[in-house]
């Protein structure tokens, strides 16, 4: 089934990051092939999908760090490019050392001026964007916590914070919410939701469960057996879609809040509560 | 030299001496160097790093003790091959403590060959060991002068992207930064301010300068800037104190370096432990 088609209906100038027959992977193995998909400005995207399927992968090629091995991937009409400043990201598994008794504001600046060279440390500028930035993910408390005491979700808001001080318009996060009680995880989401539908930002968010992130999405895409099935949750989290995409038969649930569960795959990547 | 009551005379009793004027010079120049540097030596975690390019400096030292070039030429050129080697095999392998100090057990290895072999006295082996800024002539001054400027204005220029690196690297690297070229301008860095400040501790007690003051001045200060300064201070603060105390006894100067460092080191995180707030009891929901 083609969910792609839905391209047709957005208008090829508000497109922010357009895919057409896009094929990942390295010159003698594809991860997968196929993916056409087109998001706008401000929209909320998961990308779900087994483990090792190449949602990472998808990251990657955005942030211009792995080309396509076939079809192409746009950014504002444009091939990604590396060190490109309209993307934010906040990489997987992203610890920092307990050891580290360097306050959370440093952090956040560097995310603007980490990239220049000299030695200019007190710009007032940057200071002022770095505090604008931690107090649109309520973060200003921490401002001066080092980074090596903080928890999980603290970390998390910093991040993001660092990413969005350069006033991207693309936010890609790599499963921020694992390691992450129940709570900090819808914290963080309405956070992401808010800078989405505030700023107009388009964020990417690669996550485990499906679930939690349901009330917020515009768009999901799946990757997994080597193939991308994009479109609205609604469209893309259906026994037909899903058995499309897996090849085998497979089984959507709903309870009556919403939540799905899928029935028939080895992982799940929804789960009732 | 006798000490007395007014630390006036003693400084112009000290001063008197060329041999004092220079190890006063050469020792505010290293400390310096050393106190920056050292900074992001702790906060990379590259301590054993910069303790290892000491030693292989020193095999580099001996050979051309024995081949009677001056012994700087040899510790450049030991300590820059081996930052120059770690910097090509990466971030992560300046962390591999086993493949580091294997390298480190075969420099100090060659060292003691180098240091047999030559038939004059072996007090050039002890001194590159040990330190020996008493010793430091007019034109060493000079040149330890250059390599502070040059190792200054290079940690100027990389100063955001070395601490932007240092601290997220996936970010950094994302950003399209040129993390093989950070890593490589760092090392050299190292190298070179190791290979000076062995002049003034030694090469075993690289770490008095190199390393505690930095790691002292993190527990002091969460901002980078500030932490640079408390550091450089500290080095610079044990270079001089060490200096005079070690004019008016007959006990070696770098004892009296690493005997500062290391008290305030243990002053400081004695402090933090005391004045540290117990742990709050976890919350029940």
């Amino acid at each position: 089934m083609d969910i792609a088609s839905k391209t047709v209906t957005h208008g090829v100038q508000s497109d922010l990051i357009k895919a057409e027959d896009l094929t990942a992977g390295y010159p003698h193995k594809t991860v997968w092939q196929g993916a056409n998909f087109a998001f706008g400005r401000g929209e909320f995207v998961a990308v779900i999908g087994p483990n090792g399927a190449g949602k990472t992968t998808l990251f990657r090629m955005l942030l211009g760090l792995q080309q396509p091995v076939g079809g192409t991937i746009k950014i504002f009409g444009q091939p990604p490019r590396r060190g490109n400043p309209q993307i934010g990201y906040v990489p997987q598994r992203h610890v920092i050392d307990s050891e580290t008794n360097v306050e959370s504001l440093e952090l956040v600046r560097l995310g603007l001026s980490g990239k220049k060279w000299g030695f200019n440390p007190f710009s007032h500028q940057d200071r002022d964007a770095a505090w604008a930035a931690l107090e649109s993910v309520g973060a200003v408390d921490l401002a001066h916590r080092p980074l090596g005491v903080l928890s999980g979700g603290e970390l998390q808001r910093i991040f993001l914070a660092e990413a969005l001080v350069s006033k991207p318009d693309i936010l890609l996060l790599d499963e921020p919410l694992s390691n992450l009680d129940l709570r900090r995880e819808t914290e963080l989401l309405h956070l992401v939701n808010d800078v989405v539908r505030t700023r107009g930002v388009t964020a990417l968010l690669i996550a485990h469960n499906i679930n939690p992130l349901l009330p917020h999405l515009d768009e999901v895409v799946y990757v997994a057996n080597g193939r991308v099935a994009t479109g609205k949750p609604s469209q893309v989290l259906t026994s037909e879609s899903l058995t499309a995409l897996y090849g085998v038969q497979v089984e959507v649930l709903r309870d009556p809040h919403g939540n799905v569960a899928i029935i028939g795959v080895e992982e799940h990547h929804g789960a009732m509560e | 030299m006798t000490f007395n009551i007014n630390p006036l005379t003693d400084l112009q009793q000290m001063l008197h001496y060329q041999f004092m004027v220079n190890a006063f010079e050469a020792g505010t120049l290293i400390a310096l160097v050393a106190g920056i540097t050292g900074y992001f030596v702790v906060l990379r975690r590259s301590a054993f790093t910069a303790h290892a390019f000491s030693e292989i400096g020193f095999a580099g030292a001996a050979a051309a003790v024995l081949v009677n070039i001056a012994p700087i030429v040899g510790l450049l050129g030991g300590a820059i091959s081996g930052g120059l080697a770690i910097a090509a095999l990466g971030r992560r392998a300046a962390n591999r403590d086993t493949q580091i100090g294997i390298v480190l057990a075969f420099s100090l290895g060659m060292g003691l060959l180098f240091i047999s072999l030559y038939t004059g006295y072996a007090t050039e082996a002890y001194s590159i060991l040990f330190g020996e800024i008493l010793g430091v002539s007019r034109g060493q001054v000079l040149l330890t002068a250059g390599a502070c400027i040059l190792i200054l204005a290079g940690l100027g220029i990389v100063y955001r992207p070395l601490l932007f690196a240092s601290l997220d690297e996936e970010v950094a690297e994302a950003k399209g930064m040129p993390m093989l070229f950070l890593g490589t301008i760092f090392m050299l860095i190292v190298a070179v301010a190791v290979s000076f400040a062995v002049q003034v501790t030694g090469v075993l007690l690289i770490f008095s300068l190199m390393v505690t003051p930095a790691a002292t001045a993190q527990y002091l200060s969460r901002r980078p800037q500030t932490a640079i300064i408390v550091s450089t201070a500290i080095a610079l603060g044990a270079t001089w104190v060490g200096l005079f105390i070690a004019f008016y006894t007959i006990y070696p100067v770098s004892f009296f370096i690493t005997a500062i460092v290391f008290g305030l080191y243990l002053a400081v995180r004695l402090a933090r432990l005391a004045i540290r707030p117990k742990r709050a009891p976890v919350e029940s929901p």
